[in-house]
């Protein structure tokens, strides 16, 4: 139909100086956005097919290739955008819901930028992380916050159980079908290394990934896919994920054709199969019926295990957290709205939920006034995007980070957001075989073993600087950030000064 | 082994059926607590009296025997093994099961086998001797349900609530009743039992009888309807991409 056609967004420039025609773009586009064309002997390129993912950019040996936003333009108007009409063309001929992948790309406030971080001069003097030991390791879990003693007056020494992170960071849930094998097998070897943790995510544990359990972090979603006891016991932790930043209130959907092989064997369903997580956990229509199953899991594993509790940033999130520290769980993670996903519906993605940075800092500061910040840990995700965010974070309230969009970009994601199609030419969010080879494990390992190093030692000199030698003594510190050009209602919630204050 | 579970909070039962030599556990006067068994495997325990909320749950291969009513959430996420109920059983039992059976001798709550979900040699098989509640099987991907209705054959309606099987998109449910469901989602197909269905819930109507006594030729001898996904109700319309 006329009617729907849509100008490409994007266009392939090809320097036809410089190319070779050694069909290496050809060859490397899985959506075949490029061709050869015998007649001419030359390369031809559909621009509606390309997704911005610059795979045949970097893969170009002449330097030939470069992708740029079309010039094509409807009438130009603030309220009918070029996005606006065509999603109502998209609908109207399709008839169907909106789809699209990773966190919003809509221009909302960013409160990370918007914060200013602190740092000594002359009275509190600044330290060098290079000569002064800096102590970035966390403990997440339940702490003790009154000395118990037995009958016969001895101090009880037994801990709740903790993850030991040696580094506030940690790779938020990215399931096995949604990720490609080599992916995830990257997180794995990073996390190891790293001596963090990464996730799982919904999709249950490859077997060849068990291994990795002391650095893995076993999610169980309204799906249950691949959960059993032993994948229970797999893990350093188990989350239970009630929601999701980029989604909040809705559930996923693995598409059958991604049900395939392993991913298959993996989830525990059969091959060609939708994987569907509803919105809910139908066993979870309260604070107390997730208490039960906080429980069910703490039976399972034999209370070895914390057990993480994700929900995602929404307008009442400071009562939810409150529940959810009384429910038993040991770690509370929060998601904002700038998260990413591997798919979910455009309109939930653009328009549901807060900003992690107002969600965090209302949650900490309510749990600190009923005084039960003690026994729960709190993880803040949702757009953590540099170390800077993470040093913000923490000195919000935050005990740890979950970065995911920033861990794909490390492992090669140029944020094409197309991830629900299925053909991710970087190898991460595909399972095609010949795709899923693109991307190295040790070398996905290595790139993102170099990103939480770098961020790591940047942390570290942010907190000398601030003339704090343990992150410990970071989290919470909201005197250690100022607002600029917030409103006072902002910075209240935020619980800063203004810069200058 | 007799384990006296009166007055002792649930994780010291389980720590005592977990520390359990012997294979087989008998628990007397069990008493509301929950989370018995859960992730259990290798044992067969007999509750006395009345278990608590999320018995058996990711239950790995223990056969439980209930003496009584179950609460809510039995069997919740269960792999392997087996749940039998010499009473009814509270909301969401067998939810979201992958693997074993749930006998319950009479009526089960709303949402029973909500999720369950079939994988190669793993089919989990859950049967209500009674009525269900409203949502029975909902999203059900694999597995079957079989509710049997005695005692509620007079009653003019089929032995379920409201939406049965809404968002289902796989697995079977077996309903014995002269009636067809009358708020059924356009999701869901229903016919006759074939030659071939009846067979296949004898075998676990048979079982039942077995279990709680009865004629199952005799309770076979009525009208029995199979509801199955049907072709329209993919997922897949759902969405174009942006």
């Amino acid at each position: 139909m006329p009617k729907d056609y849509i100008y490409p967004e994007f266009e392939i420039v090809r320097n036809e100086g410089r190319c070779t025609v050694c069909r290496r773009c050809e060859e490397q586009c899985a959506n075949r956005a490029h061709a050869f064309d015998a007649a001419t002997s030359r390369m031809t390129a559909e621009d509606a097919r390309c997704v911005d993912c610059h795979r045949c950019v970097a893969m170009c040996p002449a330097h030939a290739l470069k992708i740029v936003q079309s010039s094509h333009t409807f009438r130009p108007g603030a309220n009918w955008t070029r996005d606006a009409i065509t999603d109502i063309h998209r609908q109207a001929g399709s008839g169907g819901a909106l789809l699209t992948s990773m966190g919003t790309p809509k221009d909302y406030p960013v409160y990370w930028d918007k914060l200013l971080i602190n740092a000594s001069q002359v009275t509190n003097p600044s330290i060098d992380p290079l000569r002064e030991p800096m102590e970035t390791k966390v403990f997440l879990g339940q702490k003790h916050t009154h000395i118990q003693r037995d009958e016969s007056g001895r101090i009880c020494t037994e801990l709740h159980p903790q993850i030991t992170l040696a580094t506030p960071i940690l790779f938020s849930a990215m399931s096995y079908g949604s990720l490609s094998y080599n992916a995830h097998e990257s997180l794995a070897r990073a996390a190891q290394e790293l001596g963090i943790c990464y996730n799982s995510g919904e999709g249950g544990l490859h077997e060849d990934l068990y291994h990795y359990g002391p650095n893995t972090i076993v999610q169980v979603a309204s799906g249950r896919f691949g959960v059993h006891p032993g994948y229970l016991k797999a893990g350093a932790a188990i989350e239970i994920k009630m929601g999701q930043g980029a989604k909040p209130g809705i559930g996923g959907h693995l598409p059958a054709e991604k049900v395939m092989g392993d991913v298959s064997r993996t989830r525990m369903i059969p091959q060609g199969t939708e994987a569907i997580s509803p919105a809910p956990h139908h066993d979870i229509y309260s604070i107390e019926d997730l208490r039960q199953l906080v429980y069910t899991l703490k039976e399972a594993t034999d209370y070895k295990k914390p057990i993480i509790v994700k929900i995602a940033a929404v307008h009442n999130i400071s009562a939810i957290a409150s529940g959810v520290a009384r429910s038993g769980a040991d770690i509370i993670a929060i998601d904002g709205f700038r998260g990413g996903t591997g798919a979910a519906p455009a309109r939930i993605r653009d328009n549901v939920g807060i900003p992690i940075e107002l969600a965090l800092a209302s949650v900490d500061a309510r749990l600190r006034e009923e005084g039960i910040r003690g026994s729960i840990s709190i993880i803040a995700g949702g757009s953590i995007r540099n170390s800077a965010d993470v040093v913000r974070a923490i000195a919000l309230g935050a005990d740890a980070v979950y970065i995911a969009t920033g861990a794909l970009l490390a492992m090669g994601c140029h944020l094409c957001r197309s991830c629900h199609l299925g053909r991710c030419n970087w190898g991460i969010a595909t399972q095609l075989p010949e795709l899923v080879s693109r991307l190295d494990p040790e070398e996905g390992k290595r790139r993102l073993v170099n990103l939480i190093t770098a961020w790591t030692y940047e942390i570290k000199e942010m907190m000398g600087g601030m003339g704090i030698n343990s992150i410990e003594a970071l989290k919470g510190n909201r005197l250690m950030l100022r607002g600029i050009g917030l409103t006072q209602k902002e910075l209240d919630i935020l619980g800063v000064l203004h810069a200058g204050e | 082994m007799l384990i006296q579970a009166k007055d002792l909070p649930f994780r010291e039962l389980n720590r005592q059926i977990n520390a359990a030599g012997e294979q087989s556990v008998t628990l007397q006067g069990v008493m509301g607590q929950r989370f018995i068994a859960s992730g259990l495997k290798g044992k067969d325990v007999e509750i006395n009296g009345i278990p608590g909320n999320a018995l058996g749950a990711y239950l790995d291969g223990a056969h439980i025997t209930v003496r009584g009513n179950a609460q809510d959430a039995t069997g919740d996420t269960m792999n392997e093994g087996s749940i039998r109920i010499y009473g009814r059983s509270g909301d969401a039992t067998g939810y979201a099961m992958r693997g074993g059976s749930i006998y319950v001798q009479g009526d089960s709550g709303y949402r029973a086998g909500i999720h369950m979900k079939a994988y190669s040699a793993k089919y989990p098989v859950l049967v209500i001797g009674g009525a269900a509640g409203s949502f029975l099987g909902e999203y059900l991907a694999g597995g079957v349900i079989i509710v049997l209705g005695i005692g509620h054959e007079a009653e003019g309606k089929a032995p379920v609530g409201y939406f049965t099987g809404t968002g289902m998109y796989g697995g079977k449910i077996f309903l014995r009743s002269a009636h067809v469901p009358h708020d059924l989602p356009p999701q869901v197909d229903v016919r006759e039992a074939a030659a071939q269905d009846r067979e296949e819930a004898y075998a676990h109507v048979a079982q039942y009888c077995a279990y709680f006594g009865g004629d199952p030729h005799q309770l076979m001898e009525h009208r029995l309807l199979v509801l199955t996904p049907s072709e329209e109700s993919s997922y897949k319309q759902l969405y174009c991409a942006q």
